[in-house]
């Protein structure tokens, strides 16, 4: 404890380096993944073929996709933006799926009775199908978030800003304490996030609770079980 | 796109084979670590993910095991094992098979799990013991999920397996901390697309493994499009 309580400041600012770092491709992967999952339910086509795609995309080492960004998009080697960039496409490659196998899971007569009474195709969307598949895109944005928050120290071997900068630095210094105390706050940074997006997911969709036990807890049929790098 | 362009000669360049650091070498290494990885990972998951499975025991604590592994960062389980074991390939190989376990496991159980309760029923009806359910029934079914966790976790571990050399275990990584410490840019992208191509080369692999593992004439087991399996669903109830 004594190392954690002499370097409380430096912890602090890593803290927020990693979530500066994780939130953005948390919430961009969650917004950019709705589009696609429409797309790829939308047509008969489209979702064997983005789906495919994006499975393509998760398979892309997370290290050497760190160290190919700065070419595709011509930042310095050491910009946090792509650690930000790269996760966001791993979250997408996640997301894309689970979106479209929760609109998929709405039940066509659901939506042949809002168009029924009146929906127009675009308010259909948002306020039945968007909805219904609620819990299907909580139970894949809570591995998206999760997996992301653990990836994120990844960076820290090429020096980017992160939690992860406690491992290489205890590496270097042979303090096993800041070690554990990186993979700590990690594990604890990502229960945290988790457990605000199921509060979240509790006050956005109140229907789910009755059967949220369930809902909530696993990941949805077709999300991948586990972290990358 | 002129790096693009040196990487390229980079890993095409005769003097970069062979020897200690030797892309052929390196990349052997990489995909015998892999390997042994995924082995030792199955001998212990397999059986376990099969004895969820079939007793439906244990489920909550598997579900519970996976979740909180994704959580753990490789990186600092890596560098914590290897504090206490020194550096070598020892602190990585026990990293990575920690975290090649969870995929494995609910691969394992979820093939068991996804076999219609009715099939197993039949088979106890016709006087197939436990061991031949198993056996016979639930292992054949339950083979294209078991592999479709082979292939995530093989995934991650060719992924993670980069982070080896990190504390000096071996492997692809070799080219892309070497290539950050002398800042040689074109070395560590020539390292990185070796290992994605490598990762690549894996899930195509994996992919038509999983097609053929099929049993024949069952295509129950096979994750099915979510909008066939409902119009399918709607004609059983109608």
């Amino acid at each position: 404890m004594t190392w954690v309580l002499e370097n409380l400041g430096l912890i602090g600012k890593l803290t927020l380096l990693h979530l500066a770092t994780a939130i953005p491709a948390i919430v961009l992967s969650f917004v950019l993944s709705i589009p696609i999952g429409w797309v790829a339910n939308r047509f008969r086509w489209s979702r064997g073929t983005l789906l495919a795609a994006c499975a393509l995309l998760y398979a892309i080492p997370s290290l050497p996709l760190f160290l190919v960004m700065p070419l595709i998009i011509g930042s310095g080697l050491r910009d946090s933006i792509n650690v930000t960039i790269s996760l966001t496409i791993y979250g997408i490659a996640l997301m894309a799926r689970s979106t479209a196998d929760g609109l998929a899971a709405v039940d066509a007569d659901v939506n042949q009775s809002a168009t029924a009474v009146g929906f127009s195709a675009w308010s259909r969307f948002w306020r039945v199908e968007l909805p219904l598949a609620g819990p299907v895109l909580l139970a894949g944005l809570r591995v998206v978030a999760v997996s992301t928050i653990s990836l994120t120290t990844v960076g820290a071997v090429l020096g980017i800003g992160s939690l992860g900068l406690l491992f290489t630095d205890g590496l270097q210094r042979s303090i096993p304490e800041e070690v554990m105390s990186g993979i700590a706050l990690t594990i604890v940074m990502a229960l945290a996030v988790d457990l605000i997006l199921v509060q979240l997911g509790r006050v956005i969709m109140p229907w789910s609770r009755v059967k949220s036990g369930r809902a909530g807890g696993q990941p949805a049929p077709g999300v991948p079980q586990a972290v990358i790098l | 796109m002129n790096y693009l362009t040196e990487a390229f000669d980079w890993i095409f360049d005769p003097g970069h084979y062979g020897g200690f650091d030797g892309i052929d070498v390196r990349l052997t290494q990489h995909v015998v670590i892999s390997l042994a990885v995924i082995l030792v990972a199955a001998v212990i998951a397999i059986p376990l993910g099969y004895l969820v499975g079939h007793t439906g025991r244990g489920r909550g604590l598997a579900v519970a095991v996976s979740g909180g592994i994704r959580a753990l960062p490789t990186l600092g389980l890596l560098i914590i094992i290897a504090l206490g074991v020194g550096i070598g390939l020892t602190a990585p190989f026990a990293a990575l098979v920690v975290l090649a376990i969870p995929s494995i496991l609910a691969g394992a159980y979820a093939g068991f799990e996804a076999i219609d309760r009715r099939t197993i029923d039949a088979a106890r009806a016709v006087g197939m013991t436990e061991w031949q359910i198993v056996g016979r029934v639930e292992i054949p079914l339950g083979l294209p999920l078991l592999i479709g966790g082979l292939r995530l976790a093989a995934l991650q571990v060719i992924a993670t397996a980069t982070l080896a050399d990190y504390v000096g275990g071996g492997g692809l990584g070799l080219f892309l901390f070497r290539g950050l410490k002398t800042n040689d840019y074109p070395q560590m992208l020539a390292g990185s697309i070796v290992v994605i191509l490598l990762a690549l080369v894996s899930e195509v692999a994996f992919s038509v493994i999983q097609r053929l593992a099929v049993p024949a004439g069952v295509s129950a087991g096979l994750k099915q499009d979510v909008r066939v399996k409902s119009v399918g669903f709607h004609v059983a109830q109608g």
